[in-house]
């Protein structure tokens, strides 16, 4: 089954419109998942299961939200912002999300911010065309 | 002790789905007060009722060893009242599960009337995201709780 992006876009947009309570119109490419949206960390579990329903294939944990394991290692973070090595991991751990200038101010609470409605899409789109 | 709102367990297909009864009756003194001279079970009641059958169902499937708390409620519509004398019928299923959490799907019904339908989330808190430590002992699965599934689950006392 191909789809365009636009009919991902639309159908991770009715997940997160089921999950989070929200009307169409704001869930936007650029809205930001726990700013933005308002999302908390049961919602991303509840947003996985969701995803892995509608687009029928697992989705193997840390694999579309991969950070949470690496708050406790001091390797990655360091007094509040991610090191060197945190940010060159999670770039690797994450292909599908825009860092934009992260790297500049590497604040860990600025971190839900990377989770964008398009960081979906595009690990959707990328997991639809490695399943082909 | 812990607040028992189901009354037993009357299917129980381990990972899968449980059906528990609960007796509604005017003994239950929030009933008088809810509301005078038109006693109905408040609808949170009967979430807390349809959260210890499907808690139970997310909890039996990983052997009890997991905390399950209910961290999510992601529906819950209701179609009619239920009274004091009612027996309700509720039904829950696993939709999925995973290493930290569960969702799952459930029906309340009383005879033939629906009364509700209500979607859960639970999480094995000990494998919570932000990594918050919590108490050793199992303080969700009492002997009191898993009491309730004697004769559906394990097999009756000699």
């Amino acid at each position: 089954m191909t789809m365009s992006r636009d009919e991902i876009f639309r159908k991770v947009q009715e997940v997160l419109v089921d999950a989070l309570g929200l009307d169409d119109d704001e869930v936007t490419a650029q809205a930001t998942l726990m700013g933005d949206l308002g999302a908390e960390s049961i919602d991303f579990l509840d947003i996985v299961f969701r995803l892995e329903k509608a687009f029928g294939f697992k989705i193997p944990r840390e694999e579309l939200f991969p950070i949470e394991n690496m708050m406790s290692n001091p390797e990655f973070v360091n007094n509040g912002k991610m090191t060197e090595a945190g940010l060159a991991e999670i770039e690797k751990k994450m292909p599908h999300t825009d860092f934009g200038d992260f790297a500049n101010d590497p604040d860990i609470n600025k971190l839900g911010n990377l989770f964008t409605v398009n960081s979906i899409v595009n690990y959707v789109e990328s997991k639809m065309a490695s399943n082909v | 002790m812990r607040w028992i709102w189901i009354d037993k367990f009357t299917e129980f297909e381990s990972g899968k789905r449980a059906v528990a009864v609960k007796n509604v009756t005017l003994a239950e003194e929030h009933l008088h007060d809810h509301f005078p001279g038109f006693p109905v079970m408040p609808e949170c009641l009967c979430i807390e009722a349809m959260a210890q059958t499907a808690g139970i169902l997310v909890g039996e499937a990983k052997n009890f060893q997991e905390k399950v708390i209910l961290a999510k409620i992601k529906k819950a519509v209701f179609f009619d009242y239920v009274k004091p004398g009612d027996t309700l019928s509720l039904e829950a299923k696993i939709e999925s599960i995973t290493a930290e959490a569960a969702s799952t799907t459930g029906k309340i019904t009383c005879g033939e009337k629906a009364i509700a339908e209500i979607d859960l989330m639970f999480s094995h808190i000990d494998r919570n995201i932000g990594g918050k430590e919590f108490p050793d002992e199992n303080f969700v699965f009492t002997d009191t709780f898993k009491s309730l599934m004697r004769g559906v689950v394990f097999s009756e006392p000699d």
